[in-house]
C-alpha cells in the first residue's frame, strides 16, 4: 500500500498490479488517492492505529470531509451510521468517545469501519484479530465476512492461525523466509499439502477435536532474515531435504491448475512423504 | 536439540519425589463444602494419578480499588479471583482455560506465593499454606514454582543463562552447595534440549523458543513437585509451540511433576491437560476431563467459547454452529449478581440473577447412566450439547 517506511524499509523490485496498473510506478499523490477509497487497510492493534487524542466520530468523519468533501455535519451523520453498521451499541451516543474508552474488540470493529468507510474494492486485513478473545474474534471475523459479501469486496488476510483462514479463505498463499512457498485452494491446501513446511505446520498445531499423540515438532528455528539459508530456505528445518535443496533454490512449480509449490520435491510431498 | 533420551541428573528431583504418599490421609477429612468436593470427586485424573498434591478452597483475591492522592479512600475492589475451588493431583496436568481478565495469571500467582490471597487455602499435601510464613513458608515455596508467558521480558538481559538459571540456589542454598551450582546448572540446561556450553550466554542471544527452554530450567531448578505454567507456548512461533509443549511433556513423564497449565488457547490446553477447568470472570464455571468439557461441555459459556475456536479444517465451515454472544464481558469491580455470566447468556432467567449456581454435578445428570455429562457444571440450566465438530 505504499506505506513501507523508507528507511528502514524498501520495495527492492517487483510489480504490484492493482486493477491493471502498476502501484509501484504511480506518483505519490496517485497513490494517495488508491489508497483509502481502492484499498484499505486493518491493522493487528487498533489501539495505536487510531489517534488517541480524537474521537472516534471526528476520525471517522475526517475521511468522508478529505475524500468526499463532505460537510462536518453530514460527515459525522455518515459516522454513526458507519458504527452502527459495525454493529457498535448506541453509536449515536458514543460517536464523541475516544479510543481508550472501547473495548479491544469494539476498537477492532471501529477499524473496520474505518477501512469500510470508502467503499474499497480490497481490504488487506493483517492480524486483525491476534489480539482478541476467541468469543470476541469470532464476532469480529463473522462482522468482517458479511461486510465482505455485502459490498463485494477483495480480502487479503494475513494471519499466523491456520484455523482462522481455514474458516474464511478461498485461496491460501503461505510464505516462509519472505518468499510464497506455496499457494492453493484452501480445501485442497489443508487436505494435501504440497511443499514440507505447510504440512509440518499443519501436523504440528494441537487439536480440538480429539487427543492425540506426541506433536509433531518442525525441527530448528525460523530463519534470520538477515542470513536466509542458501538454495531452499527451509532445507536446514526440512525433513526431505536432498543435497539440491542445499545448491538450488526451488522454483515455484505449478502442480495443479490453481497450486503452486516451492519445493524440488513437491510430487513425493503431495504423495505423502516425509 | 532434542534430547531423545532424558538423564536424570542430581539437580532434578527423582521420579516418585521423597514425600511419596504422605499426603495420602490428607485428601480424606470432609470439607464439608459441597463445591469443593464435587470437584475433587468424579473427575478422575489419569490412570495411576495419585493423591491431591493441592486442595484449592474457596480462593478469592480482590485487588482494591483506591480514589485520591493524599488520603486514599478505598472506593471498591476488582474482584479478580472470588471462590475457586480445585485440586490438583500428583503427576496430573490440570488446564486452566478462560478468556482475557478472568483471573488465570491471578490463581497462578496465588499458589506460588507471588501474591497473597484475600481469603481462602490452598493446601499443599493437606497443610494450608497461606497460613504459613518464615522458613516454613519458603520450604513450602521450593515445591511449587512458576514458568511465565513471555520469554522476552521475564528474563534480566544483564544476567548471564548460567545465573538466572542458578538463581534460585541463592534463595535455597541447600539444594545445591556452592561448588556444585555450575555443574547442576549445565545438566539443566542439558534436560531441556540447550547446549550446556551456553552458560555464559546472555538471553538476547537466544530465539524465543530456547528462551522459553531458559525459564523451564530455571523452574526445574530447585527440583520441584508442582509447576504452575502461565501461558507459556503463547508467546512462541507456530512452528515452536510443539517443541516447547513436547519437551514440557515429557519433562513431566521423567520427573513425575504436577502441572498447572493456564492458556487461552483450548486446542493447546485439550493436547496436554488431563482435566481441564474453565474460568469466567473470576469463578470456575466448569471442570472435568479433556473429553467431558471438549466433547460434553455442559456451560453454555464452556459451549460458547469452543464454539468460537477457529478449526484448521476447512470441510468444517459449512457443518459446524456458531455460538455469537453479545455485549464485553462485565467488569470484575461490579460483576453481575448471581451466575457472572448472565448478562451474555441466552438462557438466563430470573433464577440466574438471584441465585449463584454452585459449581457441582447438576442434579438432573447425577444418575449413573448420565455418562460423561455428569461433571461439575455452575449452570442452573445446564444441558449437554456437542459444539466441538467431527467424532
Ligand atoms: N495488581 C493488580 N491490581 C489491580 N487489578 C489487577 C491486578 N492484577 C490483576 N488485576 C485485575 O484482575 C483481573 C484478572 O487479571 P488476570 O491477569 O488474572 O487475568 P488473566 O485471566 O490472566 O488475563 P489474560 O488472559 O489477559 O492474561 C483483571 O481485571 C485485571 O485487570
Ligand atoms: S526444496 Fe528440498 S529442502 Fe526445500 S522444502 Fe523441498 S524438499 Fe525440503
Ligand atoms: S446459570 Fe443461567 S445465566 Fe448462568 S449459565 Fe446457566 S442459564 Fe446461563
Ligand atoms: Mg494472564
Amino acid at each position: 500500500m505504499g506505506i513501507v517506511d523508507s528507511p528502514p524499509g524498501y520495495v527492492t523490485g517487483g510489480e504490484i498490479r492493482f486493477r491493471g496498473r502498476d502501484l509501484l510506478t504511480l506518483g505519490r499523490e496517485e497513490r494517495r488517492r488508491v489508497r483509502g477509497t481502492g484499498m484499505a487497510m486493518i491493522f493487528q492493534d487498533a489501539l495505536s492505529a487510531l489517534n488517541p487524542v480524537m474521537s472516534v466520530g471526528a476520525q471517522l468523519g475526517e475521511m468522508f470531509q478529505v475524500h468526499r468533501g463532505m460537510s462536518r455535519k453530514a460527515a459525522r451523520a455518515e459516522a454513526v451510521e458507519l458504527m452502527d453498521r459495525v454493529k457498535i451499541p448506541a453509536a449515536a451516543s458514543r460517536v464523541g468517545d475516544y479510543p481508550h474508552q472501547f473495548s479491544g474488540g469494539m476498537r477492532q470493529r471501529i477499524m473496520i469501519a474505518m477501512a469500510l468507510a470508502l467503499e474499497p474494492d480490497l481490504i488487506i486485513a493483517d492480524e486483525p484479530t491476534t489480539a482478541l478473545d476467541v468469543t470476541v474474534q469470532a464476532q469480529v471475523m463473522d462482522l468482517l465476512a458479511e461486510l465482505q459479501r455485502e459490498y463485494h469486496m477483495g480480502l487479503i488476510l494475513i494471519t499466523h492461525d491456520l484455523g482462522v483462514v481455514a474458516d474464511v479463505a478461498d485461496t491460501i498463499a503461505v510464505m516462509y523466509a519472505g518468499r510464497i512457498v506455496e499457494t492453493a485452494p484452501v480445501h485442497h491446501l489443508y487436505r494435501a499439502p504440497a511443499h514440507p513446511y505447510t504440512r509440518g505446520l499443519l501436523d504440528s498445531i494441537p487439536r480440538l477435536d480429539h487427543k492425540g499423540q506426541e506433536l509433531y515438532a518442525i525441527k530448528g528455528l525460523p530463519p534470520n532474515l538477515t542470513a536466509i539459508p542458501p538454495g531452499c530456505p527451509f532445507h536446514p528445518r526440512c525433513p526431505l531435504a536432498q543435497d539440491i535443496c542445499r545448491s538450488e533454490r526451488p522454483p515455484l512449480h505449478d502442480v495443479a491448475p490453481g497450486r503452486t509449490s516451492a519445493c524440488h520435491f513437491w510430487k513425493e510431498t503431495l504423495d505423502g512423504a516425509r | 536439540m532434542e534430547p531423545d533420551e532424558l538423564p536424570t541428573p542430581d539437580a532434578i528431583r527423582p521420579p516418585g519425589g521423597p514425600a511419596g504418599s504422605a499426603a495420602g490421609g490428607a485428601a480424606g477429612p470432609a470439607t464439608g463444602n459441597p463445591v469443593a468436593e464435587a470437584v475433587a470427586g468424579g473427575t478422575g485424573g489419569r490412570p495411576g494419578h495419585g493423591e491431591p498434591v493441592l486442595e484449592i478452597r474457596g480462593l478469592v483475591k480482590h485487588f482494591p480499588l483506591t480514589r485520591g492522592i493524599l488520603f486514599r479512600k478505598q472506593v471498591g475492589a476488582v474482584k479478580a479471583v472470588d471462590g475457586v475451588s480445585f485440586d490438583l493431583h500428583r503427576g496430573e496436568t490440570l488446564g486452566i482455560v478462560g478468556e482475557s481478565g478472568c483471573g488465570k495469571s491471578t490463581v497462578a500467582k496465588l499458589l506460588v506465593g507471588l501474591e497473597r490471597p484475600t481469603a481462602g487455602q490452598i493446601r499443599y499435601r493437606g497443610e494450608d499454606i497461606t497460613k504459613l510464613s518464615g522458613r516454613a513458608l519458603k520450604a513450602v515455596r521450593r515445591n511449587i514454582q512458576m514458568v511465565f508467558q513471555d520469554p522476552y521480558t521475564s528474563l534480566n538481559p544483564r544476567m548471564t543463562v548460567g545465573d538466572i538459571i542458578g538463581e534460585p540456589y541463592d534463595i535455597h542454598p541447600e539444594v545445591a552447595p556452592k561448588g556444585d551450582r555450575r555443574r547442576r546448572v549445565q545438566e539443566l540446561l542439558d534436560v531441556v534440549g540447550l547446549n550446556p556450553e551456553y552458560l555464559n550466554r546472555y538471553p538476547h542471544q537466544f530465539s524465543g523458543g530456547q528462551r522459553q527452554r531458559i525459564g523451564i530450567a530455571r523452574g526445574l531448578a530447585l527440583r520441584p513437585e508442582i509447576i504452575v505454567a502461565d501461558e507459556p507456548v503463547s508467546a512462541l512461533d507456530v512452528s515452536v509451540q510443539a517443541q516447547v509443549v513436547n519437551l514440557l511433556e515429557r519433562l513431566q513423564n521423567t520427573f513425575d511433576l504436577s502441572y498447572v497449565f493456564i492458556a487461552h488457547d483450548l486446542s493447546v490446553v485439550r493436547h496436554i491437560s488431563d482435566r481441564v477447568a474453565v474460568m469466567y470472570l473470576g469463578r470456575l464455571a466448569e471442570s472435568g476431563t479433556d473429553e467431558q468439557i471438549y466433547d460434553h461441555p455442559t456451560h453454555p459459556y464452556t459451549q460458547a467459547l469452543l464454539s468460537a475456536v477457529p478449526v484448521p479444517d476447512p470441510e468444517a465451515r459449512e457443518s459446524r454452529t456458531r455460538i455469537l454472544l453479545t455485549g464485553d464481558v462485565p467488569s470484575p469491580a461490579d460483576p453481575p449478581s448471581g451466575c457472572r455470566f448472565r448478562t451474555r447468556c441466552w438462557k438466563a432467567q430470573e433464577l440466574c440473577a438471584e441465585q449463584v449456581p454452585p459449581l457441582e454435578v447438576p442434579p438432573r445428570f447425577a444418575t449413573p447412566d448420565a455418562g460423561p455429562a455428569a461433571h461439575p457444571s455452575a449452570c442452573h440450566f445446564a444441558e449437554e450439547r456437542q459444539v466441538v465438530p467431527g467424532e
